[in-house]
């Protein structure tokens, strides 16, 4: 363990000291703009978790509006991507997927439901845990793949190795860049900066935004996921609002150059070819899904199974949904508070809206963390 | 009702025995909806701590049950023998009662279980209960045809007697909050045995009994433990939250005081499981009024199995009912865990 006390002492993300004299630069920012809201967005359920884990929403300046975007795989998978899923688990093939997938609600019920009732389905940590299963199976295992490109990578690995025959994909990957400019050109949005995902744009590259910068007239700022990394992305993107700079600033850059992974970007698009298709709550988003290519389609569920949706839609979809806010939230244009499900029908034992599923999810985040509840200064 | 809402309520989950508030809620809806129609003297179902004490004469019988379904049964650091004996010890010691009386053990097998690893958990039994100074004094076997339970299930329970009960929910404003080590352990380590993660580390269970810890926290300053609670399923988070709930204060807890070992921080943060949530079965939650809290640590320090003591909280008058995380960067609730913790998806 010595090696990795010495990698801890090294590495100082985690010092509140320097936290402390980062949150009083980014307030003396903030009002040095001289109005408020200042609203920027982020768009990573990671970026969400560190600020709650952290609890640093009890420290950003008043002035500052931090919104979570449509940044949470799970969420944004729309119902109908779920049906497909609880519906072959019912006609009999094994259904392996990431933990948050299975309670995340469909039309009629959620993966978990079916599990109860007797479908197999499983969580995985990974896609590979995914194949080796299959390679030990005979059954056939279909692997319901969520997540943004960072984690289509890892799918996209696996299908171009030759996974077993009894092995298959249904793909719900999404792809963020498409979104990020459905949600800054929404009329009630009122962001004027984005905060963008490290690990992300560890893969696409930075200059996948200079496009959006220009286009959209407002910055985009890289981070990280440290506590420190995402005060310093926020310091800087403040700075740039400030001084009406629409450019892209890289705070990550111990991960992410300009050009990204290439190689990645390139065995991500020889296996996924982007579509359209909806995002649950936000909107139609071009090129915002990513589905098998049509060389791979002997390794696609959808063409492997006749998936029969029918059946469930015998059942009545949940009455509660219809009041759920979920897609304002993850537009950025309310907040969990604002949803009169949160925190009284709507709770993490009994979801009724995806945010509230997964631990990327607003309302969970707000739910178990307190969202921006004043809890005192520190003695 | 929706299919979906009728699927979630009319089936037992696996949240349901995670520990959490699932758990407390089934509880009080099935099993405690005429809990005082017989009265007693004593603490009894209603009061859900780690046991019953019922009043004997001049002294109070303080009682316990548990069982154990642990899979695998072997882990790292220890066994589902040891689990069900230390568990058991430690349900008591958590009431006050560090010398038990006596053990019951029943085990229910699968057909086909394997006698050598039978034998394995009956030596870890009763090396367990050499430590705890502790036997069990009765006991009963079962087996069940393949397939009808995953390979073996044991229940324990004890007895033990005592002049004065310590329950989970005396906690006062300024008590001061006390762990007798770090955090984390058995969580991470079955968690990551379980789903085969292929980590190569270090992490074993923490799993012992911890009667004698427990003891000398007691007598090194009279009165002075408000409080206790082992921090098991649900970890230190449900722990502190169940503590707060019943005692009506409020927590605060320093993050940076808690002791939790590199590799659980490692293994915790790859799997985006917060140590605070993974189950403990050698450590325990202690309210300690704020003028002994140094001594009582110190007092744990010189035992092998507190030796990572530390006071990582208080208690307060305001919020009751809350507990809230000082991150060193800001503050939140400390969340509490929801079923089974999974890993994050990215």
């Amino acid at each position: 363990m010595a090696d990795q006390d010495l990698l801890a002492g090294a590495l100082r993300f985690r010092d509140p000291a320097t936290a402390r004299l980062m949150t009083a630069l980014l307030t003396r920012l903030v009002r040095e703009i001289g109005r408020a809201p200042v609203s920027v967005m982020h768009v990573c359920g990671s970026h969400e978790q560190a600020i709650a884990k952290y609890g640093l929403r009890a420290v950003f300046p008043r002035e500052l509006d931090v919104i979570m975007g449509p940044g949470c795989p799970v969420c944004v998978t729309d119902m109908p991507e779920v049906d497909e899923a609880v519906a072959l688990a019912q006609q009999g093939p094994r259904i392996l997927t990431y933990g948050d997938m299975l309670r995340v609600a469909g039309s009629a019920k959620s993966l978990a439901d079916a599990k109860a009732e007797g479908a197999s389905v499983d969580v995985v940590y990974s896609v590979a845990q995914a194949v080796r299963i299959a390679r030990e199976s005979d059954e056939q295992c279909v692997f319901f793949a969520s997540g943004f490109e960072t984690t289509a990578i890892a799918t996209a690995a696996v299908i171009e190795a030759g996974p077993p025959v009894n092995f298959s994909v249904l793909s719900a990957h999404k792809y963020i860049p498409p979104v990020m400019e459905i949600v800054a050109e929404m009329p009630e949005t009122r962001v004027e900066g984005f905060l963008a995902a490290g690990h992300a744009a560890t893969v696409t590259g930075w200059g996948i935004f200079e496009r959006f910068v220009q286009r959209h007239e407002m910055p985009v700022v890289v981070a990280g996921f440290e506590p420190l990394d995402i005060l310093a992305g926020l310091v800087r993107l403040v700075e740039l609002i400030r001084d009406r700079r629409a450019e892209v600033a890289n705070m990550y850059p111990r991960c992410v150059t300009r050009e990204g992974n290439r190689n990645a970007q390139r065995l991500l698009w020889r296996v996924f070819k982007p579509t359209g298709g909806r995002w649950r709550g936000i909107a139609h988003v071009p090129n915002g899904n990513l589905r098998l290519r049509d060389e791979y389609a002997h390794l696609d569920a959808r063409k492997r199974f006749r998936i029969d949706l029918e059946r469930l839609w015998d059942l009545a979809p949940p009455s509660l949904a219809q009041s759920c806010i979920c897609g304002e939230i993850m537009a950025g244009v309310a907040s969990p508070n604002a949803c009169p499900l949160f925190g009284r029908q709507c709770v993490p034992e009994n979801p009724v809206g995806a945010c509230m599923v997964s631990s990327e999810g607003t309302c969970r985040i707000w739910h178990e963390y307190g969202g921006h509840l004043d809890l005192g200064a520190r003695e | 009702m929706s299919g979906s809402a009728m699927a979630r309520d009319g089936r037992i989950a696996l949240k349901h025995g995670a520990g959490g508030r699932a758990m407390r809620d089934l509880i009080r809806q099935v099993f405690l909806t005429d809990a005082d129609s017989v009265p007693f003297e004593g603490i009894g179902p209603a009061a859900m701590d780690d046991g019953a004490a019922l009043k004997l004469g001049d002294r109070w019988l303080v009682i316990t049950t548990d069982s154990y379904v642990i899979q695998p049964p072997f882990f790292p650091g220890g066994d589902i023998g040891r689990l069900a004996i230390a568990g058991t010890v430690n349900d008591l010691a958590m009431m006050g009662a560090t010398e038990p009386l006596g053990l019951t053990c029943a085990v229910v097998l699968e057909e086909g279980f394997p006698r050598r690893g039978l034998e394995r958990i009956q030596e870890s039994m009763r090396a367990a209960c050499r430590q705890a100074a502790a036997s069990v004094v009765t006991g009963d076997t079962k087996v069940m045809g393949r397939g009808e339970l995953d390979g073996i299930v044991i229940n324990t329970a004890g007895v033990a007697l005592v002049r004065q009960v310590v329950t989970d929910r005396g906690l006062k404003p300024g008590d001061r909050i006390v762990v007798t080590g770090t955090i984390g352990d058995h969580g991470l380590a079955v968690m990551a045995c379980r789903h085969d993660l292929g980590l190569e580390t270090q992490l074993l269970s923490d799993v012992a009994p911890l009667n004698s810890l427990v003891r000398a926290a007691l007598e090194c300053t009279p009165d002075a433990v408000t409080a206790m609670k082992d921090p098991t399923r649900g970890g230190l988070a449900s722990a502190l939250h169940e503590m707060a709930d019943k005692s009506g204060v409020g927590i605060v807890i320093d993050q940076a005081a808690i002791p939790i070992r590199q590799e659980v921080r490692a293994a915790s943060e790859l799997l985006g499981i917060d140590p605070l949530h993974a189950a403990n079965e050698g450590k325990a939650v202690l309210g300690v009024r704020a003028a002994a809290a140094e001594a009582v640590v110190a007092a744990l320090r010189r035992h092998p199995l507190g030796a990572d003591a530390a006071i990582i909280g208080t208690c307060l008058a305001e919020r009751p009912g809350i507990v809230i995380l000082d991150t060193g960067f800001g503050r939140r609730l400390l969340n509490e865990p929801e079923g089974e913790p999974l890993p994050r998806i990215c």
